[in-house]
């Protein structure tokens, strides 16, 4: 496992060659935010013939709505939201050329199989932990969509933003890996497939 | 008949609100040490002391623990001898989270019409409000900014009686499986068993304002509780989901008699940045 190894964004082709699945890895560079109501109006842009408002290409994207700065700070609370809300408009991102994802949680299926295809890696950065992470945010500028708030698009540079690899290239994924080596028993011992069940 | 301001309601929500979202409470944090601990997974000891950094970080320079400051559940418990004077309780509410978030630098997550145009509401209201009667002439508020990495993962079904306890542990279980990283683990598992479709969700969230470690004082349900946390931390999902043995916290459970038809199960998870703050006027 590769530790704490400092990449630059936006991430070249080396340096997304050389992620796997569980290196934790720190970003330094400029990284986008967008989450679901961004998401939405790039892709309504584009099915209507529009440019995106900013230029996707090798781009990362960081799902996260911050809070508020308080004066004198460049911003709030900063954390990443649930990847697999964005999931439906993923592949789009990918084909605009969007390189990398920051996100909690795991991926949908087709979602792990345009990545390899498009030579895109998802980061997981940690859940509940936007004050830490809100350090590591040196700017922050609202570039598109200003009237979504917090959910506006900004452009943040930052130094050593801490992520591990969930997804890389070559289809690994850390969810999977992380359960397989250290579940102790089968989890369901009932007729767990004939129970109701309202969602997924 | 023991008179209490409107004003006062609201002054005390707005510092709720704040005091709920900055400070991690302190049972949940010795969970979280003592989870450190215990943690087998050198990637989960790191991602447990991430999120015990964080919460320092978050007292000391008074900003949001997590950017999803929330919807705004609030748990009232008002005294049947108590008068509220000098306004409308709802209102006093409202302007208490309203004050809250704006002048606590809190995220607005709440939007209009839900299904369509979702246009955020600008100021976090309104709260999420439960009342209960009680004897006494007290009002005990309790303020839970409820993310919705974890509400997201809510789940509600009506079992066969048959399906009996087995049953409740497979849905439950289901549901932590099925929910992996996205609702924040390290998780509080909170259950509701029995009532009707609405109340048994209702028992689910108000088993999340038990204090971490407390079980439910009947032993046949403590048992339970015990037991599916043992099961919830063999699944190998870990912190975030990232592998490891603390996938829960604590495992709440709450129940209430229900119909000879039925067996409902209400699943409401809790993320580690569980936040809620009480006080009592």
């Amino acid at each position: 496992m590769n530790r704490n190894k400092t990449v630059i964004t936006p991430l070249s082709e080396e340096a997304l060659a050389g992620l796997r699945a569980g290196d934790q890895v720190l970003l330094t560079g400029v990284i986008y935010t967008a989450r679901d109501a961004a998401h939405r109006r790039i892709i309504e842009g584009v099915d209507r013939g529009e440019k995106p408002p900013i230029d996707l290409r090798g781009q990362t994207l960081y799902y996260v709505g911050p809070t508020p700065p308080r004066p004198g700070q460049v911003i709030g609370s900063a954390g990443p939201t649930t990847a697999y809300r964005m999931d439906s408009f993923t592949l789009r991102m990918l084909s605009l050329g969007v390189k990398a994802t920051i996100g909690k949680g795991g991926r949908g299926k087709e979602v792990r199989e345009a990545m390899v295809k498009h030579r895109a890696v998802y980061f997981g950065a940690i859940g509940g932990s936007g004050a830490l992470l809100s350090g590591t945010i040196k700017r922050a500028e609202v570039v598109a969509y200003e009237d979504l708030g917090t959910e506006a698009i900004r452009r943040l540079e930052v130094v050593e933003f801490p992520v591990i690899v969930v997804n890389d290239i070559y289809g690994n994924d850390l969810l999977e890996q992380g359960k397989a080596e250290w579940r102790r028993d089968a989890p369901f011992k009932g007729a767990y497939s004939e129970l109701p069940h309202n969602g997924g | 008949m023991r008179e209490i301001r409107a004003s006062a309601i609201t002054e005390t929500v707005a510092r709720l609100c704040q005091e709920a979202n900055y400070y991690l409470p302190e049972d949940v944090l010795e969970a979280l040490k003592r989870a450190r601990q215990e943690e087998e997974s050198p990637r989960a000891q790191q991602v447990l002391d991430v999120i015990l950094q964080n919460s320092q970080i978050a007292r000391e320079k008074q900003i949001a623990l997590c950017q999803d400051t929330g919807t705004t559940v609030i748990f009232l418990e008002l005294g049947q001898d108590a008068h509220i004077v000098g306004g409308d309780l709802l209102e006093a509410l409202t302007e208490g989270v309203r004050r809250g978030y704006k002048g606590g630098f809190l995220r607005n997550s709440m939007v209009r019409q839900p299904f369509s145009r979702r246009v955020n509401t600008g100021d976090n209201t309104p709260p999420v409000v439960h009342t209960e009667i009680v004897p006494g002439d007290r009002l005990k508020i309790t303020v839970m900014p409820k993310g919705g990495g974890c509400e997201n993962m809510s789940r509600m079904a009506i079992l066969r009686p048959g399906d009996g306890k087995q049953g409740v542990m497979d849905f439950t279980l289901r549901t932590i499986e099925e929910s992996g990283g996205n609702p924040c683990p390290p998780l509080i598992v909170g259950i509701g068993i029995g009532g009707s479709a609405e109340y048994v969700m209702y028992l689910a969230k108000k088993s999340l304002l038990r204090k971490v470690g407390e079980h439910n004082p009947d032993p046949e349900v403590a048992e339970l509780e015990e037991e599916l946390l043992s099961r919830i931390n063999a699944t190998g999902i870990g912190p975030q989901a990232w592998g490891g043995r603390t996938t829960a916290l604590a495992v709440n459970i709450e129940t209430f008699a229900t119909h000879i038809t039925a067996l409902p199960v209400g699943v409401n998870l809790q993320c580690h940045s569980a936040r809620l703050k009480t006080a009592v006027l």
